[in-house]
Parts: C-alpha cells; sequence; structure tokens
C-alpha cells in the first residue's frame, strides 16, 4: 500500500517542520555550544556559529568539577543498574517459576511500591542518610535505588512466555535454580533484560531532586546538578559555556536512545499497566 | 521456601527505602519541628488544617492541578498528531521517527537549561523569534502571569519524545486488515485517522494519561531550575513547597512538609483511582 505522490511530499514537509520543532533545542544546543561568548549574547539571535569553535568544551571541562561529576554520574547510574537487574530477576524468577507461601500478599506489596511517589518519602529517607553520615557518599546516591517493583513485573511478564518444559527438564536434569538462571533463562532473556538496563541507567542518570538533598559538595554532586550550576559558577557565565556542558551530558543518553531504541520502547509500557 | 529468600533483597529494600519512610512519613506529619530539625510535640492533624485553611498553600495545591492539566492535555494532543503524522508509508520513516523521539534523550536538567537560555528575557532565542514578528518580548520566566505557562512548554516540549515513543508503539500494534476494511468502505485518510485509529489507539493514550498525570504531579526539576518557585510563588507547585519547607535556606519544618508530602501521595493515588474508574470504562480494548 503506498502512497500517492502529492500525500508523500505533504508528508515529508508535515515531518520535516514537525522534527525541526522537536530537535530545535538540540540544534541549538549543539550550535550555541560552538559560538564565541560575544556571539551568543548578540542581537537579534545567532542561530549558526559564524566560525564554529571547540574552546567551550575544553573551558567546561578544565574549569569546574564537571569530569569528576560525569564520573559519579556513570558509577552512580551502573551501580543502581546492576542492582535493579539482580534484584528484579530474583524476584521476578520466584514469581514467574516457583512455589511461594504468602505468594498474593508479596506481590501485593511489590504492586505498592509502584504506587508511593519517591516525592512523598523523601524527608524520611533525608534524615535517614544523615542519621547514618551517609551525606556526601555514593551510597546516600546508590542504596535507596537497588530495588524497583517495574523491574519485577517487566522480567516476570517475559519469563512468564518461556516454556514450562525447559524449566522442569532443566531442573530434572539437576540443575540448581540459579544453575538454570544463569545459563538457559537469562540468555535467552537478553531483549527484557536490555530494556531494564537502559531504562534503569536513564532513570538514575536523570535524577535530579535527590542529589541536590544529599549532596553539598561539588566533587562528589552529579552531572546533572553540575551542568544545572553552571550559571552560578561564575556570575554572568555565558551560555556557550553552559551548552556546551549541556551537550556533553547528553552524550551517553543520545547515544542510548538512538541506538537502544527498540529496546527502550518495549520497557516503557511493559509491566506498567499489564503488570 | 527457596521462593522467599529470591524475593528477599527486594523485600528487604522496600522495607529500609520505601515502607519505613512512609509510616515515619505519618509520624513526622503529626509532630511539630523544633529548631534542629528533630521531632517535637505530638500536634495530632494541626499541621494538615494548616494546609488546607492557609490560603498560599491552598493555592499551592489548585497550582499544582492547573500545572498537571497544562502539560497533560498537550502532551497526549501534539502526542498522537505526531505519531498519526509518522504513520506515513515513506522512504526514511525510521529516521523521522527516532528524530522525533529525541527529547526522551533529555533530562529534566538538560532540557530545563537550554530553555532558560531560550526564555532569557533579553538575548533569548524565543523572543528574538517574537522581534522577527514585531511582537512586544515576553517576560517568560519573570512575570507571574506568564510563568507558570513558560515551565509547562518546556516541560511540555520533553515528555513529548516519550509520549510519542509509546503512542508510537501502540500505533504498530493496530493490525493492517483493520485500516484495509474500513479503506474498502471508502474512510478517508483523516476521518479513518480520528474514526479508527485514535479509538484503538485509547489504551495506549488511557496508559500515558495515567503515567503523565503522576510525573506532572512530580515535577520537580524544571520549576527549581527555571524559576526556584517564583516569581512571588507563581511556579511554587506541592513539591516544590515540600522542597521549600524542609530543604532551602536552612528550613527543616520537616513536619509541615511531611504533612504535605502525604497530601501529595493521597492525591496521586486518588488521581490514579479516578482515572481508572471513570475513564478505564470507555476505553477501546481489543
Amino acid at each position: 500500500m503506498k502512497q500517492n505522490p502529492a500525500a508523500a511530499a505533504a508528508s515529508y514537509v508535515l515531518l520535516t517542520a514537525l522534527a525541526f520543532v522537536m530537535l530545535f533545542p538540540l540544534l541549538y544546543a549543539i550550535s550555541g555550544s560552538l559560538m564565541s561568548a560575544r556571539e551568543i549574547s548578540s542581537y537579534p539571535p545567532a542561530f549558526l556559529p559564524s566560525q564554529p569553535r571547540l574552546n567551550n568544551f575544553v573551558d567546561v571541562l578544565n574549569a569546574l568539577p564537571i569530569p569528576r561529576q560525569y564520573l559519579n554520574s556513570l558509577i552512580v547510574a551502573a551501580c543502581v543498574m546492576a542492582g535493579q537487574l539482580i534484584t528484579s530477576i530474583l524476584s521476578a524468577y520466584a514469581f514467574a517459576f516457583l512455589r511461594m507461601p504468602l505468594r498474593n500478599l508479596i506481590f501485593g506489596i511489590f504492586l505498592a511500591t509502584l504506587m508511593v511517589p519517591w516525592e512523598a518519602i523523601i524527608i524520611p529517607n533525608y534524615l535517614t542518610m544523615a542519621q547514618y553520615h551517609l551525606i556526601n557518599t555514593y551510597p546516600a546516591l546508590i542504596l535507596p535505588f537497588l530495588a524497583v517493583g517495574f523491574g519485577t513485573f517487566l522480567l516476570r511478564q517475559f519469563f512468564l512466555s518461556f516454556p514450562k518444559d525447559l524449566y522442569e527438564a532443566a531442573l530434572l536434569d539437576g540443575s540448581g535454580h540459579l544453575r538454570f538462571l544463569w545459563s538457559i533463562l537469562l540468555p535467552l532473556s537478553r531483549p527484557a533484560l536490555a530494556a531494564l538496563a537502559i531504562w534503569s541507567f536513564l532513570s538514575a542518570w536523570n535524577q535530579f531532586l535527590w542529589p541536590l538533598l544529599v549532596i553539598n559538595r561539588d566533587e562528589m554532586q552529579t552531572l546533572q546538578i553540575g551542568i544545572s550550576r553552571l550559571q552560578d559558577v561564575e556570575a554572568g557565565t555565558a551560555p556557550n559555556f553552559i551548552l556546551a556542558g549541556t551537550v556533553l551530558a547528553l552524550v551517553p543518553t543520545l547515544l542510548l536512545i538512538y541506538f537502544g531504541q527498540r529496546h527502550i520502547v518495549r520497557g516503557l509500557t511493559a509491566g506498567a499497566l499489564r503488570g | 521456601m527457596t521462593a522467599l529468600a529470591f524475593v528477599a533483597p527486594s523485600l528487604l529494600l522496600f522495607s529500609i527505602w520505601i515502607f519505613y519512610p512512609l509510616v515515619r512519613s505519618v509520624y513526622l506529619s503529626f509532630h511539630g519541628t523544633d529548631l534542629f530539625g528533630s521531632p517535637a510535640d505530638f500536634v495530632g492533624l494541626a499541621q494538615y488544617q494548616q494546609l488546607f485553611t492557609l490560603p498560599n498553600l491552598r493555592d499551592t495545591i489548585v497550582r499544582t492541578a492547573a500545572f498537571a492539566v497544562l502539560t497533560v492535555v498537550p502532551g497526549l494532543v501534539f502526542g498522537t498528531l505526531i505519531a498519526l503524522a509518522l504513520q506515513a508509508r515513506i522512504r526514511g520513516i525510521g529516521i523521522f521517527r527516532t528524530m522525533l523521539a529525541t527529547p526522551f534523550a533529555f533530562s529534566v536538567a538538560t532540557a530545563s537549561v537550554i530553555f532558560q537560555i531560550f526564555y532569557n528575557p533579553g538575548v533569548g532565542v524565543f523572543n528574538g523569534i517574537l522581534n522577527i514578528f514585531h511582537v512586544h518580548p515576553v517576560g517568560w520566566l519573570t512575570n507571574p502571569s506568564t510563568a507558570l505557562y513558560s515551565v509547562a512548554i518546556a516541560t511540555i516540549w520533553l515528555q513529548l519524545g516519550y509520549n510519542v515513543l509509546v503512542l508510537t508503539s501502540g500505533l504498530q500494534g493496530i493490525p493492517e486488515e483493520i485500516y484495509e476494511a474500513a479503506r474498502l468502505d471508502g474512510a478517508r485518510a483523516i476521518s479513518l485517522a480520528f474514526r479508527v485509529t485514535v479509538p484503538l489507539l485509547t489504551p495506549t493514550l488511557f496508559f500515558l494519561l495515567v503515567v503523565n498525570t503522576i510525573t506532572a504531579l512530580q515535577s520537580f526539576g524544571q520549576i527549581h531550575i527555571l524559576t526556584r518557585g517564583g516569581p512571588a510563588g507563581a511556579t511554587t507547585t506541592l513539591v516544590y513547597s515540600v522542597y521549600l519547607q524542609a530543604f532551602a535556606f536552612g528550613s527543616t519544618n520537616y513536619g509541615l512538609a511531611s504533612a504535605m508530602a502525604l497530601v501529595l501521595f493521597v492525591i496521586v493515588i486518588a488521581v490514579t483511582a479516578i482515572q481508572f474508574g471513570v475513564l478505564e470504562r470507555r476505553v477501546f480494548y481489543r
């Protein structure tokens, strides 16, 4: 079923216009990060750099704890991702394959966690961190996020579609649960694991309120807070400099969505309502 | 019993970081707070009473609702229109699909930092564009009557990446035969879109309505970066108000802030329940 040429041309025009609007903030950020301070503050505004320059990136990386904050964010997001994968795999396995006493109650507890907005319990969690002297540490940024109900539901859904015969055959063969999990189930569940991994990484990488509360030293701060503070660091810091930092912060997530898009879509919708 | 060992790590973490804090929030909300942030005398429901009687706190709740409507409705409408446009059968549609989902790569912080530069009253791009059309400059973030809309615009853009991704995958789940049948009936493209495609898309739209509303009610980063809740409190939502009471400028009013946080919790649950109770019946599940 093909469209006629006129309809196709109209589609191209419409989609190009939409793409321009949706991409405008990204295009402007890249363009602005290559401008001089004078050019980006000119009036009327400039949209393209007359002489593209990379100095802004060098300045951002030199003048500020941005590289350290980049590393902090990578460490935190990687640990949260690993933790969520492990806890979700274990509990999803139990819900999909094992007999469990009080199964419905425990399933209900997992469901209930999805209902509690993090913002609603942020004060006691902050007080816990303060009480155990974890302010300004990695554990403060990682520990509360090591388990997530969403991950369990996403993986459980996938595990349930797994042929029960294979599971029974493996156990008859004498492999233990962990052996079956590691050598048969997980290799066959790569798409679901990729979806959860990307989703975990993105949500940890993008956190804003929590690091703002539990970290108050620049060198322990995450990148998201770091770039939002570029304007406060030196009064009157020019936008070209701020945009260079922003573009650097966008690199990992742009790569993730451009190369992992088909996994992302699965992770976005599964589990949440169809759990 | 092995099964319990497998769920134990998650259950332990949930108890420490979700259920215990929930109970502690209730405790904090029933107690006053001393100068050092420790719980003081038991005050019962006094802090909740304050919440619903002090005019500026009541305004905060109304503003939070307004912000949710201002972001969720346009996000769903534009998201649907973009997803429908992406149904065109043309060469290179995959590239457009990726380009139109780009905001999804942005965090609240990266999006807000860029929009803040757009909104700059003097040299910002938005006023620059208005100037081309001889429109007077707008005090996007500095005028109390426009600030909430400006924060909403940035939020809508950010949310659209997610919505487009989800709606596009929802559309791909609609079987081709349904279109064929509708075409044979002589339906034209536009009426096909609104009579056939959109009704079949209602489960996805309903999912997005629930998820987007919850996200909007919890918005924090864009408000913090763009306006700090100002000017004159014009963008102070419930979550931002919790932050101001408990953490900003050395304030440690954990008691009142906990009461607000629990009100937020109840609102989120109530709105979700209402959406399920009222709207889900109108969703067209195949």
